[in-house]
Parts: C-alpha cells; structure tokens; sequence
C-alpha cells in the first residue's frame, strides 16, 4: 500500500447513507480522477461518527477537519480548495453563534464523550481487518487464549463489574459463571442484534461500524463458556448489519482467527448469522432463541433460563452487541481502568442513542453516571429551534418519560429505575413542549399493543384496553375515573404478563401519569390539549383583527366551512370543520390559529347527542 | 421456482425463515403463495399450518400480493414526533391508497412499520432495501417519482 498525502474518511453508517453519503464517495472519486490526484488520496467508508443529523459527514486527515451535511455539488470545491490549494472549506464546518470548528476532536458534540465501544467506529473501515488489527484488535483474544483460564477470563469481567447493555443490566461475568459450570457435550454463544427499541440504533452502528469488535468480543466470551459456535441474530431491517458481520466472519475465517485451534490453541469456533422478519418481541432472549431454531418467536417462562436450557436445549449465554464490544477493551486495557469509570454500581460507558427534538440527534458514548443535563444539553447540544425541553423518554417502550425536575439525575441502572425509567438499551426520546404526553403515551402503547406476541392474555387484551382508553381520551371522550383505570391495568399487566415485553409495556403510561397527569386531567376534565396536538381538543380560529379577507382560506377548505367577505372577513363554521389545517397553511398573514380547547359549539352538540343516545360513548 | 428456492438450503426445520424471505423477495409480487407454502411444507417435512403459524407471527411477511416495490414508512415515536404523520398523508394522497393498499399501477405497496434505527435522521422509510431519511413531503415526492422513471 503506498503512502497517500490524505486521509478522507467519508461516514458511511445508515444514517449518512440515508442522507445520500454514497453519491458523495461516488463523487469524490469522479472528480479526483478527472483531477488526475487520485493516487494522493485515500478514501475510506466509515461506520457512524455519531452526529448522524449533520449527514452526510466526513473527516479528512492529517488535520482532522470535519465537514458536515456535503452536497454531490459540494465535492469538486473541496477538491480543488482543500486537497489541491491546502484552503480547507470554512463553510462545510460546524459553528455556534460564535465560532467555528475546524477539527474534529474540537467540535462540543464530542466534548464529554468517552468512546469504548465505539473507539473505532467512525474512525476505521469496518471491512479492513487489517485496519481493526492495526488499532489492536485481536490482541484481546491472543491473550485470552493463550495465557488465560476460561475462569481467568470470567474473574477479569468480573472486576470490571460490566453489565449487560441490552436493558436489564445483568452482572455478565455472572451469567457467563452458570454457563461455564454447566455440564453439557455442547454450549452456545449468541449476540443479540435484534435491537427494536424505537429510537435506538447503537447495536446497528457498532456492527456496522466496527464488526470484527463484536466478534472478538463473542468469542472470548465463547473461550470463557466452552462454547464452540456462536450465533449472531440481527433483525433483517439491517442489511448492512448483517452483510458486515458476514464479511468480517469469512475474513477472520481465511485468517485462522477464527474455526480450528485460534492462536494455536484447544480453541475452536465457528459462528452464523441468523436474521429475523419483524418482530419486536424476538429481542427478548427466549423468543429469540425460539426465532434461531425456525419457529414463532413466542418467549416462554423462565426458568428454565438459558444459562441452563437454551438453544435446542443446550446451555446458551445470549448477551448483547454493545456488551461484547466493551469485552475486547477490558483485556487490552485492564479491568480497574474499565471499574474506574461509571459510577458504584454501574460502570464504564454506555452508548446512547439521542433522538426527536434534540440538536445533536446520532450516537453517543459517555461514562455512565452522567446527568441527564449534560447528555441532553451539552453533549446534545439542546432542544433545536429554540423551544423548551419538555420531558425525555428513556429505555423505549419498557421505559419512562422524565421531566424537567430530573435533569440533574445520573444516568445509571439504579438512579432511571427508582424514577420510573429505565436504561434499557440506550434509547434517549427528547421531547420539547409542543409534544403532549396523553399522545405519546398513546404511541407507545400502540407499538406495544402491535408487538405483543399476545401469548399471554394480560398483555394480549390488557394493553389493548389501556390503548382503548387513551384513544377515547385523545379524541375527547375521556371519563371521569381513566386515570384510575389506566393505573389499575397498567400494574396488572406488568405483574401478571410472561415477559418483559407485557411486564414494561404500562411503563410509558404509567410514568407519563405520575409526571403529567395535569395534562391527562386536562384532556378528561376540560375537553383541552394545551399543546394542540389532540385534534379532537382543540380548534381552528380565525383571528379578525389580523384577517386582511383574502379568501384564501376558504378557498382550500375541502368542505367550505368558511365564509366571509373582504369587508366582514373570514369565519369558520365550527360543526362543519374537519381540522384538516389547511386554511392556517394558507393564510398569508398568519390570521388562523391552533386553539386549546374543543369549540364550545362542538361541545354543546357532543353533550346533546350523548344525552339522546346515553349508551354510545 | 419455489423448489429450486427451497434447495438452495439444507431441509432443516430452522432455515424456514430464510426460505420464506428468500421466495418473497424473488416473487415480482412480494408475497408467499399458498402453493409456495406447500412446496416448502413438503422439502422441509412440517405441517402447512406450522409454516403458516410462522407467517403470520412475523409481521415482514405476506400472504397475499403486493406492489413491486415495498415502501415501509416508520410510525415509531421518535419518527412520529419529527413528522412522519405528514408523510404518511403525503404518500396515501400521491400514491392514491390507504395503509397496506398498493397503488394503480402496481408499482408501490404502502406499509408502515416500527423503528428501523435510523432515528437519528428521522422521518425515515424504506425502500425495498434503501433507506431514507430527513424526510420532508417534497422528499418523499421526489424519490417515488425517480423510482416510478426507473420501472
Ligand atoms: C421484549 C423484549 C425485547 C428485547 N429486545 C432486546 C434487544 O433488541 N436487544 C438486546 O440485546 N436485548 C433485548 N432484550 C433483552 C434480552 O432478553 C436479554 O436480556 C439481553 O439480550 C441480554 O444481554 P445482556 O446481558 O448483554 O444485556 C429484550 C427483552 C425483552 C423483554
Ligand atoms: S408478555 Fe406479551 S409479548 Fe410477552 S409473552 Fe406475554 S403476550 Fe407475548
Ligand atoms: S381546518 Fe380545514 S376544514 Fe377546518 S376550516 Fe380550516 S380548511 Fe376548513
Ligand atoms: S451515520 Fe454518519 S454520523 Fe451517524
Ligand atoms: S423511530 Fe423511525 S427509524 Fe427509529
């Protein structure tokens, strides 16, 4: 390989991708070869460099200047500016009000950031195994093989006191131990890449972005069990997920680190991808395992576990993708300097995933034991377009909403369940006060109620009736005594379902009523969403004052509800209304407004049509 | 077609679900056929009704025809809460259908799905096997329209 002057690191990970990252690369190599320069360059695809939203992104070595949101249009003037004429493009720089960031490692987004499962993600190409080799990779498991005891290997996981980053935080030297002293002819390893939690892609960036980690990660935790084969299920919405984990299985298989003795040991292992089909509930292990051997990814009771039955009924450690990409760390570096960060309980780093009304959306890895003031305002730079921050969803759906009065909370596995939230996999839903929480509740219930399995009658039925509820509520029909009655279901169907999908689907609600139940008063009590979400709760007015008779409006009303004239202006006939919006989009002067409340009209109908049909609700 | 699909893997119970992937996604149609379920029955030694157990669980799946292309548009919170409600409208009046239908032509399918983990860029849908992301109502306009020229 010949030195070339210039490293350009294009972000290949989905969300760039998404955003069009390979028309840039397309681009770059056109307009260097009609440049005649492309010998000088070399141009690298990168898994996720984390600000996903600034996509697509690049970095360009030997400086390190980062360049966000590239346009095919943009390409030819980096070239000839950046590369040939050494004038790095100022404008495809991120700035604040009052400066701009050149490089990389000065840009705020990664200020607080520690990376350990993403150390290389962004910064090599996932499908060099030469480069993962080149950052230390391999080393890990060199040395686990050949100068460590399989209980060796446990005891190291257990100073480092990591625990399971797929939700429930399990000690993973623990379930590592029952598997290891289990007797059996034949024990599994599986990598859980299910990853369905809305607003959660960590597991996907990290196999995408840096495969051969996870790999390593699994097989010295394959070393540690006494497993010989290990399974990766990844959900068959990843694509790239699985085409680079596939890659990086054949490449470690021609190198001899992986299949007969690795390292020249006893060692042995092979390992498979499985996929899914879409079913959020195949995350939870013994479905999954179910899912592995060709069935309905039904869960069943535990016990039995799979650290003692698993699959085809072998002791089986299913552990998740971010679990076995801190694993390889905790050899190269030592398990006191992984304990030395994070909090008590809850140690090193944790990849989160921030999304909805926050700047920085994308991917993030800080110590654990952060506050939620930090994450969502320094490291995520705040809520976008100048609004307020509302509240924050934290573990998906079987998580919880916090608000303003938790901000200076630690993230930890304790500190979120004592609140009613979770950590879960690493979810984090910023909301801003636009956002009414009847509603969102109502859309995590509806996720749930669509993802149950509906094996168990609790979860089955009892999810729906609260979805029934909140549904009724949104559009205006809430009774007095929902509340209760959300509260009543949402504990029995977290204490009578099968699995933690039933058991942490009422969180949502339930945390949203603790923390907002003004808002559920409001919507029952009142008939209003003072965010103007619920359309049922709320209505179009047009303001007279400000009303220059345009017509305008009237004339894009699908049902001509409104009238006027130039003199009298313009007037909305409330009963006829279909709330389509579009006479506020239309109106040039901004004389139509979004008011809380139902229509007193609207309202005096509803009350006489439910006095003659008392029976209908 | 169905049996050479079938061949392609070893008559293991547990290779079902690629089967079943493998012959939707060859299908113009995108759909497994009730005579494609028997061939599988067959190759693999499992009751139809298993197979079909199994299909109806996993919610990619479908048992009855659909466009050429696939369009899945996430309805997940955090797409929802940056607008994939717009979208959504967008895409039933443009295509002329509503959620599940396929259009006129045959050429798009509409079907919303649950995060595809791309909520750093949300709203997002999937194409077939692309993703997009940023998603505003011109957007989405422009790539139906360059998938409609490509076809
Ligand atoms: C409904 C449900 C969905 C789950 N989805 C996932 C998932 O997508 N990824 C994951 O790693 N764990 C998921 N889990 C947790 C797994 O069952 C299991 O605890 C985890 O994979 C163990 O790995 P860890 O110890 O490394 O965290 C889910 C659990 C439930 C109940
Ligand atoms: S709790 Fe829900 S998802 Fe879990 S087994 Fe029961 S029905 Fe299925
Ligand atoms: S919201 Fe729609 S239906 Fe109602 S007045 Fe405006 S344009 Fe007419
Ligand atoms: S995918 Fe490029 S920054 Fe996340
Ligand atoms: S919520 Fe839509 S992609 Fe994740």
């Amino acid at each position: 390989m010949s030195l070339k002057r210039i490293d350009l690191l294009i972000c290949c990970g989905s969300g760039c991708v998404s955003a069009g990252a390979l028309k840039i690369k397309e681009r770059f190599h056109e307009v260097l070869n009609e440049k005649g320069i492309s010998n000088e360059i070399n141009i690298i695809e990168t898994g996720c460099m984390g600000p996903c939203d600034y996509g697509p992104v690049m970095v360009i070595y030997p400086e390190g200047i980062f360049y966000k949101a590239v346009t095919p249009e943009d390409v030819s003037e980096i070239v000839e500016n950046h590369f040939i004429k050494g004038r790095p493009v100022q404008r495809l720089m991120l700035h604040d009000e009052e400066k701009t960031f050149a490089a990389q490692k000065d840009v705020p987004f990664y200020q607080k950031q520690v990376k350990v499962a993403l150390e290389n993600c962004g910064y090599i190409d996932p499908e060099s195994l030469d480069e993962y080799i080149a950052t230390g990779g391999y080393e890990a498991l060199g040395t686990v093989l050949t100068t460590m005891t399989p209980q060796q290997a446990i005891d190291v996981i257990k100073e480092s006191g990591l625990r399971g980053r797929g939700g429930g935080g399990f000690p993973t030297h623990a379930k590592w131990q029952m598997v290891h002293d289990a007797k059996s002819d034949e024990k599994y390893i599986i990598c859980n890449g299910d990853e369905g939690d809305p607003g959660a892609f960590m597991d996907r960036s990290i196999l995408e972005g840096d495969p051969h980690r996870i790999l390593e990660g699994m097989m010295i935790a394959a070393y540690a069990i006494g497993a010989t084969s290990g399974f990766f299920y990844i959900r068959a919405e990843y694509p790239l997920a699985i085409k680079r984990i596939k890659h990086a299985i054949e490449q470690a298989k021609a190198m001899g680190l992986m299949g007969e003795s690795v390292f020249d040991s006893k060692f042995s292992f092979d390992a498979e991808v499985r996929t899914g089909a879409g079913a959020f509930v195949c995350g939870e292990e013994t479905a999954l395992i179910h899912s592995i051997e060709g069935m309905r990814g039904n869960p069943s009771p535990k016990p039995p576990y799979p650290s003692t039955s698993g699959l085809w009924g072998k002791p089986t450690v299913v552990n998740n993708v971010e679990t076995f990409a801190n694993v390889p760390s905790i050899f190269v570096k030592g398990a006191k300097w992984f304990a030395s960060m994070g909090t008590e309980l809850s140690k090193g780093t944790k990849v989160f995933a921030l999304t909805g009304d926050i700047r920085n959306t994308g991917l993030v890895e800080v110590p654990m034991g952060i506050t939620l003031r930090e994450l969502i305002f320094d490291v995520g730079g705040g809520i976008i377009g100048g609004r307020k921050f509302k509240a924050v969803q934290l573990g998906g759906p079987s998580g919880g909403c916090l608000t303003i009065e938790h901000l200076d909370v630690g993230v930890d596995y304790e500190s979120l369940k004592a609140r009613g939230a979770m950590m879960g996999s690493g979810g984090v839903i910023v909301m801003n006060d636009q956002n009414c929480m009847v509603n969102i509740a109502k859309y995590f219930m509806d996720f749930c109620v669509d993802e149950s399995c509906g094996k168990c009658s609790p979860c089955r039925i009892g999810l729906k009736q609260m979805y029934d509820i909140l549904e009724r509520i949104v559009h205006g029909y809430g009774k007095i005594g929902d509340i209760e009655e959300l509260q009543r279901l949402g504990e029995a169907v977290s204490r009578l379902s099968l699995c933690g999908l039933g058991q942490s689907a009422p969180n949502p609600v339930l945390s949203t009523i603790r923390y907002f139940r003004d808002e559920y008063e409001a919507h029952i009590r009142d008939h209003s969403c003072s965010t103007k979400v619920c359309l049922a709760l709320m209505h179009f007015d047009i303001d007279k004052d400000n009303c220059i008779g345009c017509s305008l409006c009237a004339r894009k009303c699908p049902v001509n509800c409104i009238t006027g004239s130039r003199e009298e202006k313009y007037t909305i006939h409330q009963l006829d209304c279909v709330k389509c919006g579009n006479c506020q989009d239309v109106c040039p002067v901004k004389a139509v407004n979004r008011v809380p409340g139902m229509h007193p009209e609207e309202k005096t109908k509803r009350d006489t049509l439910k006095k003659q049909h008392p029976h209908e609700d | 077609m169905y049996k050479e699909i079938c061949k392609k893997y070893s008559p293991d119970k547990d290779n079902l679900i690629y089967i079943l992937h493998d012959i939707q996604d060859t299908h113009p149609q995108h759909y497994i056929s009730e005579e494609a379920v028997e061939v599988i029955a067959e190759y693999l030694g499992v009751p139809a009704n298993h197979i079909y157990g199994v299909i109806t669980f996993y919610s990619m799946y479908s048992t009855s025809p659909r466009g050429r292309n696939i369009i899945r548009l996430c309805e997940s919170p955090p797409c929802y809460i940056k607008g994939s409600e717009n979208i959504l409208r967008k895409m039933k009046i443009m295509l002329g259908v509503e959620t599940g239908g396929t259009s006129k032509d045959g050429l798009f399918t509409l079907e919303l799905c649950a995060c595809l983990g791309v909520c750093g860029n949300a709203p997002v849908m999937m194409v077939n096997n692309d993703v997009y992301g940023d998603l505003t109502e011109d957007k989405v306009e422009e790539i139906v329209e360059k998938i409609r020229r490509g076809n």
